[in-house]
């Protein structure tokens, strides 16, 4: 088992490897010149002699990559062009704001949307099974700034519950906390919850047509136990496996989330950082969130394996 | 001889299917079909029935109310939210358009080579795509731009290439499936070209699983492609675009002008309707292969 787990690891330490080789490539290997692509139409010979110079745009593009690479090992994460700040400082609070929103979020909807799961795939075709199947597929197919706009109306315009706009994310005590990051916490829930309540069912469901939930459903035992007593154990490897998934969607919603409620997190900063053209900044970024996004999925993976049995020995 | 055979049961087969009808719809899928033939309607003859120029200041005043001469009010420089969204329709759904058919392209054309042609070939295009797959969506989307700049060329490719990896997967097992029946099996025997075989005995079995798909990947390429525009990074102002006129019209949300909402709910309208279709077709047609492909 050791050895699948040990083989699962490698596998993600190379993952991160060609993702941070794609990352460079993209945003360093350009069609021209990345001086005069970066400053656009404002490129004075001068500006564009300091930029290169700055990116070390005079040696090869391997070297550069190995540089940068070892840099980023070490944990430097090299200067920014717009700001001409150290990444790491402009980073590290910035980072600190996105955690708290996606624990913040997976606090709310791993709960929420395993009950709703669990509840549908009860009674398949029933009430609260086409009321879930339903609400769902109306939340994964509107785009996130849909139901934030939405919120924004109901919650902070009209009822006046909940401040629209986040600046800060230093309180005084807990509530008024919770209180400010409520909506664009929901509107991350609603989103990723379409999701992982899906999958729970679809995930459940397809335990219960295993012959011994058959065995079960003939002896007579009531529905509720078969679903909870029954099925959800061996559903737990799936079930957890979707809920890392969907935390990996996060990513996504987080990017817009940021934007509606001009929450100072890492998304909005890499988003200005591309409209800027801020290279350095869009890499250091883009590794942070691509890093996140393996590490979720290596976690569910590797949770699968530890839930189920089958998957402990190599296939060889 | 045997080729003539082969066509005509075919025929025959394709005929039968075709005595019933493709689908039954079910209530939620004509609201669908109903929601995105209005939207293909706009897209199409919209802007003749649009009462202003998508560009033209109509009202001094920003986020004027709904009025008799601005129907959804006006945005947050005075211009006729209805007209621009009107205009918006065309952009908005051919550059998705647009992306789908390209990943389609790409994905299966891919697909049926990687698995048509050999080991070697098959994995060394999986593992490229392995590699994409590996970073989310719309970090992919964001260091493309970074690079590029946005321009709608490079928002059509990328959405298109980004969507393609799905359907590579899905055009690959489709085809690894497919290719070990009889009559595959007789046409190569026959000695027909790769190309033949694809056209003419795979794509034919494919079709059921792959409408749903097309479906699915439009529904992506429109969040993709207005979220980056709700980003700033994809269509640029003052191109009346629906994801564009969401992030202008942001501020006056706050106010409780609903400015903001009109193309957001738009695109929200389009995407529920085309998923409300292919939920229905999924649900009627190739269940068994979409829970396989999962």
């Amino acid at each position: 088992m050791w050895l699948v787990v040990l083989r699962r690891l490698g596998m993600g330490v190379v993952t991160l490897w060609v993702v941070s080789v794609l990352v460079f490539a993209g945003t360093e290997i350009l069609p021209g010149d990345v001086a005069e692509a970066i400053l656009g139409q404002s490129a004075t010979p001068e500006a564009v002699a300091a930029i290169r110079e700055q990116l070390n745009l005079d040696r090869p593009a391997v070297v550069r990559y190995m540089d940068w690479l070892t840099n980023l090992l070490r944990g430097d994460l090299g200067i920014s062009l717009a700001a001409n700040l150290p990444i790491s400082e402009m980073i590290s609070g910035r980072l600190k704001n996105t955690l708290i929103l996606a624990a913040l979020t997976a606090a709310l909807a791993v709960p929420l949307s395993l009950a709703m799961g669990l509840a549908a795939a009860m009674f398949p075709g029933g009430r609260i099974d086409r009321f879930v199947t339903v609400s769902t597929l109306f939340l994964l197919s509107v785009p996130e700034f849909f139901i934030a706009a939405t919120l924004v109306l109901i919650f902070a315009v009209h009822l006046q519950w909940l401040p629209a706009i986040t600046y800060a994310t230093e309180y005084d005590s807990v509530w008024q906390l919770a209180k400010s990051l409520a909506l664009p916490i929901l509107t991350l829930t609603t989103s990723v919850i379409a999701h992982m309540a899906r999958m729970t069912r679809a995930a459940i469901l397809n335990v219960m047509t295993s012959p011994y939930v058959e065995m079960a459903i003939l002896k007579g035992v009531p529905r509720r136990r078969i679903v909870l007593r029954h099925a959800l154990l061996n559903a737990v490897g799936p079930v957890v496996n979707v809920v890392a998934l969907n935390l990996a969607y996060l990513i996504g919603g987080v990017t817009i989330v940021e934007t509606v409620f001009a929450y100072p997190g890492l998304a909005r900063l890499m988003v200005d950082a591309v409209s800027r053209r801020d290279m350095p900044l869009v890499q250091a970024c883009a590794m942070i969130f691509c890093s996140a996004y393996i590490l979720l999925i290596l976690i569910a993976d590797l949770l699968a394996i530890f839930a189920n049995p089958r998957l402990r020995h190599s296939k060889q | 001889m045997s080729e003539e055979t082969n066509d005509a049961t075919q025929e025959i087969s394709l005929d039968a299917a075709g005595a019933r009808p493709l689908f039954q719809l079910s209530t939620m899928g004509k609201v669908g079909v109903g929601i995105v033939v209005f939207w293909i309607v706009v897209a199409l003859i919209g802007p003749f029935f649009a009462p202003y120029h998508p560009a033209d200041f109509v009202s001094d005043e920003s986020y004027g109310p709904m009025s008799a001469e601005n129907f959804l009010g006006t945005d947050y420089i005075g211009r006729d939210i209805l007209s621009r969204v009107l205009h918006g329709a065309r952009l908005t759904m051919s550059l998705s358009f647009l992306a789908t058919i390209l990943a389609f392209v790409v994905g299966i054309g891919l697909g049926f080579t990687a698995a048509l042609s050999g080991p070697r070939i098959d994995m060394i295009i999986s593992r490229i795509y392995d590699a994409f797959l590996s970073i989310p969506t719309i970090m992919l989307g964001l260091v493309v731009i970074a690079a590029l700049g946005s321009s709608i060329p490079v928002l059509i490719v990328t959405a298109g290439l980004i969507y393609s990896c799905g359907l590579y997967r899905i055009a690959r097992a489709l085809a690894l499936d497919i290719k070990v029946m009889d009559f595959v099996e007789a046409a190569r025997a026959r000695g027909e070209k790769l190309p033949w075989i694809i056209r003419r005995e795979i794509l034919p079995n494919a079709v059921v699983p792959l409408v749903a798909e097309f479906g699915l990947r439009l529904v992506f390429s429109i969040l993709f492609i207005s979220g980056l525009s709700f980003l700033g990074l994809g269509v640029q102002p003052p191109t009346a675009d629906w994801g564009v006129m969401v992030r202008e019209n942001l501020g006056g949300l706050y106010g409780g002008s609903p400015a903001a909402l009109v193309p957001a709910a738009a695109i929200a309208s389009l995407t529920v309707g085309i998923n409300l279709i292919v939920d229905d077709f999924s649900a009627q047609r190739g269940q068994e292969i979409a829970e396989e492909m999962i």
